[in-house]
């Protein structure tokens, strides 16, 4: 069976986000940047499928400039066999779901994975996208994958709740945890990495529908007020009398 | 031309998430010179249904095929792209829910529209333009977005737009057929598993959120934070490192990898406040964290605070809302 794993490059959870004055983009100075957390699920899971049923390829794809590429090569570390990196500036989610269909329909994948979505730009949208470019089936947000034969079976999170859904190939699946355990690279997998086929292309002519005009920061909070915990019960007289939402 | 917005409905009413979008819909209509349609999925009465009135919606759409009343996506995509045609609906709100994310990116596809998700304001439209604010980098930035085609799709967070009253009015109710077939709903689902909610409120919905983390010490003194949230009415959340060891189911889990909450409150228990976590929670319109450590993170990102020991807090927050009440 043939996967293809679609990976973003995001900062580090960590990072403290800071913007280029002009305020139109983020600022990379000095940022870490990792594979997003959300597509460790889905690529991770695609490996642990292709090791059950014992054939198969996982082929790991980006959509970004070069500057992504160690990320794809930890991607390959971690199991999967090769990449496809299209060489451009990920503009927006319909941008991005255009180049993912382009190659899902040459490359002929049966599963198509995904993180549920990116953490810097949190659009959730691409996994719809690709499903209805391609005019396949998605399961979004799955929590659970399981496949048998050409069938799969997922768990898909609704609020409140969860529906078991059946699909056949081909389909598109945004994964969450607690899909699997995201695995990590060890020795091996770093060396024999380097070797792996890492293949760029050029994007389609698509254009975005959506810009971003500017970016900005949350306004800073005031500042905690503190309740000395021997008179706790002061703390509910000011959530109903001073900040009014109890 | 008109404003088209997708109404969730569950056993019957209207979610709340629903009501906010509507309101937000039948603002953008008139800032537009039009009027707002809902096409209502899910499982609705009529009555309910034409309350939406209230929110200021002309005119609902209900088809009430029964097959609809779980989330079909093939199904609620072609049923609401259908209402769309029908309506010449130039934008088409929907809650930022994952019915709303699933169906909405589909539609953009379908009816080549912009998208975008995560919106937390009314669109400002000054020189022809149509922007919207949206939360970007997990609730850590907002972003300014134009949406650029002639159709354009908006999902609306929760709790970022007051929800209209006007008490009494009413919208007509017309039933309305996307003449859907069986493969419509091939991806249906097998079986629908509602969770064992603690006090039987939904946390993605819940207006109240109270939260444990590793300070609770074991999922045996849960209680503490079960009894808090039940004498206010709240849901019951977690941190991470809490979901990731089984003291508390993953459908609990707030942050970066988590849900995401919005609430009007939210109070930490013996939750340091890991940046991954803020994520998850940082719109919130008010945050209170109990925590004995006074160098505790979240203490930053707090309104207000209780230095001290939750194991001596919690039992008194819970008497002080009962005594209230």
């Amino acid at each position: 069976m043939k996967f293809l794993v679609c990976i973003s490059n995001v900062p580090d959870t960590t990072t403290k986000i800071t913007f280029t004055p002009d305020n139109k983009e983020f600022n990379k100075a000095g940022v870490q940047f990792v594979i997003n957390p959300w597509d460790e699920y889905a690529l991770t899971r695609a490996i642990e499928l292709k090791e059950a049923q014992g054939s198969g390829t996982v082929t790991v794809l980006n959509v970004g400039e070069a500057d992504t590429e160690p990320n794809i090569r930890k991607a390959l570390a971690i199991g999967a066999d090769d990449a496809i990196r299209v060489n451009a500036h990920p503009k927006d989610a319909f941008f991005v779901a255009k180049q993912i269909a382009a190659i899902a329909k040459d490359g002929g994948y049966d599963v198509i994975l995904m993180g549920k979505e990116s953490i810097d730009y949190n659009g959730f949208q691409v996994h719809g996208m690709v499903g209805e470019l391609l005019g396949i089936p998605t399961v979004a947000p799955a929590m659970k994958l399981d496949m048998s034969g050409n069938t799969a079976t997922l768990e898909r999170e609704i609020e409140g709740g969860k529906e078991i859904v059946e699909v056949n190939t081909p389909f598109v699946a945004s994964c969450q945890q607690p899909m699997c355990e995201p695995r990590i690279p060890n020795m091996r997998g770093i060396m024999t990495a380097r070797t792996k086929p890492l293949k760029v292309v050029e994007p389609t002519a698509d254009a975005p529908r959506t810009e971003v005009d500017s970016f900005a920061l949350p306004p800073a909070k005031q500042g905690v007020k503190l309740i000395p915990a021997e008179n706790a019960g002061e703390l509910i007289k000011l959530l109903r009398n001073e900040a009014k939402v109890i | 031309m008109s404003v088209l917005v997708v109404v969730e409905c569950d056993g019957g009413e209207v979610k709340k998430s629903s009501l906010e979008v509507a309101s937000y819909g039948s603002q953008v209509a008139q800032m537009l010179g039009t009027t707002a349609t809902a096409v209502a999925v899910g499982e609705a009465t009529e009555s309910n249904l034409a309350k939406l009135g209230e929110q200021g919606i002309g005119k609902v759409l209900y088809d009430s095929e029964p097959r609809l009343k779980d989330f079909v996506n093939g199904a609620y995509t072609k049923l609401i792209a259908a209402a769309a045609q029908k309506e010449d609906a130039k934008v088409i709100i929907l809650a930022n829910s994952n019915i709303g994310a699933a169906v909405g990116s589909r539609l953009s596809i379908r009816l080549e529209a912009s998208l975008a998700t995560n919106v937390v304001e009314l669109p400002k439209t000054d020189g022809g333009k149509f922007v919207v604010k949206r939360g970007a980098f997990s609730g850590k930035a907002f972003a300014d977005v134009e949406l650029e085609s002639d159709r354009k799709i908006i999902a609306v967070k929760k709790n970022s737009i007051e929800a209209l009253h006007e008490d009494g009015k009413t919208a007509p109710v017309e039933s309305f057929s996307a003449q859907l077939t069986d493969a419509d709903f091939a991806d249906a689902p097998k079986q629908v598993i509602m969770q064992d909610q603690a006090g039987g409120v939904l946390l993605p919905e819940a207006d109240l959120v109270v939260s444990g983390g590793r300070g609770m010490k074991g999922p045996e003194n849960w209680h503490l934070i079960e009894d808090l949230a039940k004498a206010l009415g709240a849901a019951t959340a977690c941190s991470k490192p809490v979901s990731d060891v089984d003291w508390r189911p993953h459908h609990e889990h707030v942050g970066q990898t988590g849900i995401t909450v919005s609430p009007n409150l939210y109070i930490a228990c013996g939750i340091s406040g890991a940046i991954q976590h803020l994520a998850g929670v940082n719109s919130s319109k008010v945050i209170v964290v109990i925590n004995k450590d006074p160098e505790a993170p979240f203490f930053k990102a707090a309104d207000y605070g209780i230095v001290g020991d939750v194991f001596d807090v919690l039992p008194k927050l819970t008497e002080a809302v009962k005594q209230l009440n």
